[in-house]
């Protein structure tokens, strides 16, 4: 695709100036993905959503901000105060940090330099991002504790829990990935997906992540961090001000960034969609980052649909889902894709790989059939009920029990 | 004699209605793909028609006996309906409804018969919109409107006197005070036999 030092040669103005289109970037998003999640809802739930200020209420959002920074900024006295102003902080600064080895386009002419839209391509680009999202959880933590109040530290407690538990979900398929692809750096990621799409070779890897990321962003139907029934406000009750702002630029920055992440390693980043290809080359090189947008796009309406459609989790049920599912099916997967990358390097014939992955779905089949018939017998046990004492007051006969007509 | 059951249903009655009632099944959650159909339910709904009213511009049609702000009516000659009688006041249960009455004379004559309302005001801040002075009044000088709009930002605002409520003069009414119709008295009012005003009771030029 490209040769591999031109991130390279950038001179340090292009540097300073990418650093600043990505920031722009990512707070212009947020005020519009706020405005258009807010619009998608609304449809869904036949409303129309905020249609006042500006055309079609493009700038809700910006007048958001504008009220709650003109807010009064409250710190609790139980509050420790150097924690509780640090917390939304860090929150703040780490989900910008993602972008920076985030490909957004092809080879482009930046002002006379040819370059890529990326800041930097680290040989560990991907673990950066998991680093950058995982102290973003401090945020998020340090938030709870530093309130001095019970929701809040209950909420971050969740929180942290949740994001630790999604977060080994979601570094587990992208081991399907650098298996793949052979490297961690996100370039050589989206090289390897000339052919073939990753969405389409690691669907499992693919689900998994997207379900992970979903917990990740502390986004329903996984939002447990901040569920308003039990919580309040979660980890943010206790903030006001423009510290409550930088937890809601936080939020859907990170939206964006493990959307990004999600387009660079399963949907081939900036590149077109398959038969596409020659719009690559359109704008000088510029088109490709409407299909990084669109892809991005994509995911975000993604997120919105869910919210507009499922329930919150119970917490107990999430953590399952996390731990005993999750994490189990992506390690057998991996297992699976370690397998099959090491029989095709070595040459394996056709046939042998055709046997392990004919021997693969049939074990998949077995275990789900197995678990099936365990399950039915288990529930058979549970509903029969025998011979109960019938009590000597009157009562209605149990709901469940259905009494056969003689 | 009675079709009434006063003794409690004896306990085979109550297993035999549970016996006739459906069995719970279906405890187990629905399978994965039949729980993907909320994506579609909620897909499809994008496209459909929002049920919102967008108000200050679209004002929502109200059903006709929507019971908005009050107004006191005229006879067809113009003169008031009210007879000042204060059972409107009296009938409100929130105590919005404040009337002075006061007796008609011939130079200064409000309504036919005795007496008229001199003062006439509803709270606007009290008022419940329950209808029950308009139920209690005798002459149907008091009925509401479909008018909802009437939030102001000023406490003194709200409180609404006789000229704020009563009906605006249509065609053929005369602005009282003015003698009733040549030839009749507050009886024929009453039976609703006025339809127009007379020139004769036009005075000092007052229209």
């Amino acid at each position: 695709m490209s040769d591999p030092t031109i991130l390279l040669d950038d001179p340090g103005w292009v540097i300073a100036l990418k650093g600043l289109l990505i920031f722009v970037l990512c707070v212009v998003l947020t005020l519009l993905s706020v405005w258009g999640e807010r619009r998608i809802v609304a449809r869904m739930q036949m409303r129309l959503g905020p249609n006042r200020v500006g055309p079609f209420g493009l700038i809700q959002a910006l007048a958001d901000g504008v009220k709650l920074a003109l807010k009064e900024d409250i710190i609790p006295k139980a509050a420790d105060r150097a924690v509780f102003i640090l917390a939304p902080i860090i929150s703040a600064t780490t989900c910008f940090m993602a972008f920076a080895v985030i490909p957004m386009t092809g080879v482009v002419n930046f002002f006379g330099e040819e370059t890529i839209m990326q800041l930097t391509d680290l040989p560990v680009g991907v673990l950066y991002v998991l680093a950058t999202a995982s102290i973003g959880v401090y945020g998020i933590v340090l938030a709870g504790w530093s309130s001095g109040s019970t929701y809040p530290l209950l909420g971050g407690l969740r929180s942290s829990a949740q994001v630790i538990s999604y977060e080994i979900a979601m570094g587990l398929s992208f081991v399907g990935v650098f298996i793949y692809a052979g490297s961690m750096s996100t370039r050589d990621i989206i090289e390897s997906q000339s052919t073939w799409w990753n969405i389409v070779v690691l669907f499992p890897s693919f689900a998994i992540y997207v379900i992970s990321m979903v917990g990740e962003t502390n986004r329903a139907p996984f939002d447990l961090a901040e569920a308003e029934g039990e919580l309040v406000g979660g980890f943010h009750t206790e903030y006001s001000s423009l510290k409550f702002a930088l937890f809601f630029l936080a939020e859907y920055v990170n939206i964006i960034a493990v959307s990004s992440l999600a387009t660079t390693l399963f949907l081939g980043g900036p590149s077109a969609p398959p038969g596409l290809g020659f719009t690559e080359s359109w704008l000088g090189g510029w088109f490709t980052f409407i299909w990084f947008f669109l892809k991005v796009l994509g995911f975000f309406f993604f997120f919105v649909w869910l919210r507009g459609t499922l329930p919150r989790l119970r917490y107990d049920q999430f953590m399952k889902f996390g731990w005993k599912v999750l994490i189990p099916v992506n390690v057998a997967w991996i297992l699976v894709v370690a397998t099959l990358r090491l029989m095709t390097q070595q040459g394996a014939s056709q046939f042998l790989i055709a046997a392990f992955t004919g021997g693969v779905v049939l074990a998949v089949l077995l275990a789900m059939s197995l678990y099936d018939s365990t399950k039915k017998k288990a529930e058979a046990r549970a509903h029969d009920v025998g011979e109960m004492p019938e009590p000597s007051f009157p009562v209605p006969a149990l709901p469940s029990i259905k009494k056969v007509e003689e | 004699m009675s079709d009434f059951h006063l003794e409690p249903k004896r306990s085979d009655a109550i297993e035999k209605a549970a016996q006739s009632a459906v069995p719970v099944t279906g405890t187990e959650p629905a399978s994965f793909f039949k729980q993907l159909k909320g994506f579609w339910v909620t897909f499809r709904t994008m496209f459909k028609k929002p049920n919102t009213i967008e108000y200050p511009e679209v004002k929502p049609e109200v059903q006709p006996r929507f019971h908005g702000r009050h107004q006191l009516n005229r006879y067809e000659d113009g003169l008031e309906k009210c007879i000042g009688c204060e059972l409107c006041a009296w009938a409100c249960p929130a105590d919005a409804i404040y009337v002075e009455g006061e007796n008609n004379t011939e130079e200064n004559r409000m309504s036919p018969g005795e007496r008229h309302a001199k003062v006439y005001q509803i709270n606007y801040l009290r008022c419940i919109f329950c209808g029950l002075c308009i139920e209690a009044c005798p002459t149907r000088a008091l009925t509401m409107t479909n008018e909802y709009e009437i939030a102001d930002d000023k406490r003194e605002k709200l409180i609404w006197e006789k000229e704020d409520l009563l009906a605006p003069l249509r065609n053929g009414m005369l602005m009282p005070p003015h003698p009733m119709y040549p030839g009749s008295d507050h009886h024929n009012y009453y039976r609703g036999e006025i339809k127009e005003s007379h020139p004769s009771q036009e005075v000092n030029g007052r229209k």
